[in-house]
């Protein structure tokens, strides 16, 4: 391992409190792997290292498990995860296009990494805000109702420098490395930030209140 | 005109209602005190007799799963609620997590209680990362007002909730595959039996809950059996979030009880995008059978569905209108099974990159006679063999949909070239050029 001091015992005070967490160590591989991609930017050879260490297996059962899973990167990641949806809903409601524009404008596709390694962009499976599409993610944060031109301000925003904001998220979305420390379960103090609940979460809601429904009795 | 129910829903407009203060304003563990004062067998039963069914796809009768577990051995039992929500169309439990958390983490400490069970995960697909930051604390709320940690209220029991992130695998919603998961391992299932009841997490004794069965239980516990069981049909109990999604004016989150149809929520929805004919959906996610506009009248329960040939799933309605090509639909949602394939088992692995080869080849227009018979067999090959639900559920759309639109797909093989003009199912202008990549890309 080729970790500074300092880094490797933030490291392994980090590592100590996830593995508190869980009865059994080897539970705790997961969020390590969120871990070292938080300090490293990718599952670098020096964390699957770390967490071979930390949950006493050998560094090939830790590559095991980091290359199953899509979210684990075995290559430098860029500052920015930009994720279109293009499975069978959002790519029928204009996904499609919207990859194409962004992959254009990027000059990279699936999978890559702009030169400048401000921006890492993928296709992505359903994330769950169907009712939202097209759909995009930055980091993981949602970007509802796309259109190609909201789209591709968002990229030019972020290879410009400037902050980028989620429409149900947090103010400002975090770089990669820090959402990635986020979902090793280290708390950032943004989970109080909205912006305001989004209208499809809402639109049954509302509807029952405008009839006067309420649920039984 | 069946009712809307908003329960799980009801408090989503209030300001701040991820909050622990907003939730209990709404009377919020309310439940969790009076289950603390009850029986635990009395609250199993409680489940049992709302009839309350598995919101997560399968509609397993919840209280019944909590009963199959075995007697206490004094070793630990877990309880793991999956909040991996990944099933293409199902979109119901991450407004849940993001808007009203606190309901998830008291139906938590609730079911813990009932079960014996003194430390409780929940497992969040990794891709939703402010959902994730919402459970954590209200999770950490919760300990801080003492309806976690130990002796909660008083009652000498003790309970943690560990929030666990995934990483990016469909197949971890599958039970199973979630426990290996959780378990620190590659997401793949495990041979049944031994069912989670008996061997789940560490091969302990163990409760897989989707998170809307679980959220569920604080109102049957505070309102009652009765006021439960007054929503929805016979067999098919309580209320659901439908989640309508694609070609309506106003896709959402409905929550109404078990039973209404795609017409009343159509209407609620101001009806289909642009007053355009309803051509396809799905009544339960990309795994159901599609449906089309012959069922808008389907009692959107479980066994009327059933009857009609699909699932219920999870109640993921996908609306498609006449401009929508099936085979590309299909066809994506087959990609999409090829990607999360664990790989595990031959018919799976195989198959569902076999059926995408051809399925391209069919929607670009370089399709043969044969394929369509070619589709059909391969997935009698999956259906049945494979070694979890994923496989079969890949099967679903391409047969049905070929049960119900047949010509479309030898109109693609015969014309040589798809006869869709994608843009016009897109929400805008869709240029030259992504038409001439989608047919490089088929
Ligand atoms: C491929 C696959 C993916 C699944 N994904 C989910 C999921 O994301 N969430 C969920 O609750 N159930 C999912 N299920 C169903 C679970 O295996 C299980 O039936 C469910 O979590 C049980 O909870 P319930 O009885 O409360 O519905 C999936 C099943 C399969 C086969
Ligand atoms: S059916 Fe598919 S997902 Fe399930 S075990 Fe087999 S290969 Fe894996």
């Amino acid at each position: 391992m080729t970790y500074d001091a300092d880094t490797l015992a933030q490291l392994r005070k980090d590592a100590d409190e996830i593995l508190g967490r869980y009865p059994v160590q080897r539970s705790a591989l997961l969020p390590l792997l969120h871990l070292v991609q938080s300090v490293d930017g990718y599952v670098s050879p020096d964390g699957i290292a770390f967490c071979a260490d930390a949950v006493d297996l050998t560094s090939a059962e830790v590559s095991a498990v980091a290359t199953f899973y899509t979210q684990y990167k075995r290559r430098p990641n860029g500052e920015y995860q930009v994720g279109v949806c293009t499975t069978a809903l959002c790519a029928t409601m204009g996904g499609d296009e919207i990859w194409r524009q962004l992959s254009d404008k990027c000059g990279v596709g699936h999978d890559e990494t702009t030169a400048d390694g401000k921006i890492s962009l993928e296709r992505i499976e359903c994330n769950a805000a169907c009712d939202y599409a097209p759909v995009m993610m930055v980091n993981w944060e949602f970007f509802d109702n796309m259109t190609p031109d909201r789209a591709l301000r968002v990229v030019d925003d972020i290879l410009e420098g400037r902050d980028v904001k989620p429409t149900r998220g947090p103010n400002k979305v975090s770089t990669f490395k820090e959402t990635e420390r986020v979902l090793a379960g280290f708390e950032d103090g943004k989970v109080d930030e909205d912006q305001g609940v989004g209208e499809p979460t809402l639109v049954g809601l509302k509807v029952a209140r405008e009839q006067g429904w309420k649920e039984s009795k | 005109m069946t009712d809307l129910t908003p329960v799980l829903s009801a408090t989503w407009d209030a300001e701040q209602s991820w909050k622990l203060s907003t939730y209990e304003e709404h009377g919020g563990y309310r439940a969790l005190k009076k289950a603390l004062g009850m029986d635990k067998a009395d609250i199993i039963q409680a489940v049992k007799d709302s009839g309350l069914r598995g919101r997560g796809g399968a509609g397993f009768p919840t209280g019944m799963k909590w009963g199959f577990l075995p007697p206490d051995d004094g070793g630990p039992r877990y309880l793991v609620v999956n909040a991996d929500e990944s099933e293409p169309g199902t979109c119901k439990d991450i407004p849940t997590m993001l808007s009203a958390p606190q309901v998830l983490v008291e139906g938590v400490a609730i079911t813990s209680y009932a079960i014996g069970c003194n430390h409780a995960f929940i497992y969040v697909r990794g891709e939703v990362t402010h959902v994730y930051r919402r459970l954590m604390q209200a999770v950490r709320e919760a300990y801080d007002a003492g309806h976690l940690g130990k002796n909660i209220h008083g009652s000498g029991f003790d309970l943690d909730v560990t929030v666990h992130a995934g990483a990016g695998a469909y197949i971890c919603g599958e039970e199973t595959a979630l426990l290996d998961s959780l378990e620190g391992r590659r997401g793949q299932p495990r041979l049944k039996p031994p069912f989670p009841a008996v061997a789940g997490l560490y091969a302990r004794p163990t409760v897989v809950n989707n998170v809307e069965s679980i959220s569920s239980v604080p109102a049957i516990i505070d309102r009652g059996v009765e006021w439960f069981t007054s929503m929805g049909t016979e067999r098919s109990k309580g209320m659901g979030l439908f989640s309508l999604s694609g070609h309506v004016e106003r896709p959402g989150q409905y929550e109404a009880p078990l039973g209404i149809t795609l017409r009343e929520l159509l209407e609620m929805a101001g009806g289909m995008r642009g007053g355009k004919k309803l051509k396809f959906w799905t009544p339960g996610g990309s795994s159901t059978p599609i449906f089309t506009d012959e069922h808008l009248d389907t009692p959107l329960d479980y066994e009327s569905v059933g009857a009609a040939g699909s699932m219920l799933g999870t109640r993921a309605l996908q609306i498609f209108d006449e401009t929508t090509c099936v085979v590309r639909v299909v066809t994506r949602w087959t990609e999409f099974y090829k990607h999360e394939s664990c790989g595990k088992c031959t018919p799976c692995r195989e198959g569902t990159f076999w059926l995408t080869q051809i399925l391209k080849r069919v929607e670009g227009g370089q399709g043969v006679d044969a394929d369509i018979q070619q589709l059909l067999d391969t997935c009698e090959s999956i259906l049945g063999r494979a070694f979890c639900a994923l496989g079969d559920g890949a099967t679903s759309c391409i047969s049905s949909s070929i049960q119900y639109f047949r010509e479309e797909f030898e109109q693609h093989i015969t014309d040589g070239a798809c006869p869709f003009d994608h843009s016009a199912s897109a929400l805008f202008e869709v240029t030259e050029s992504t038409k001439a990549t989608e047919e490089a890309h088929a």
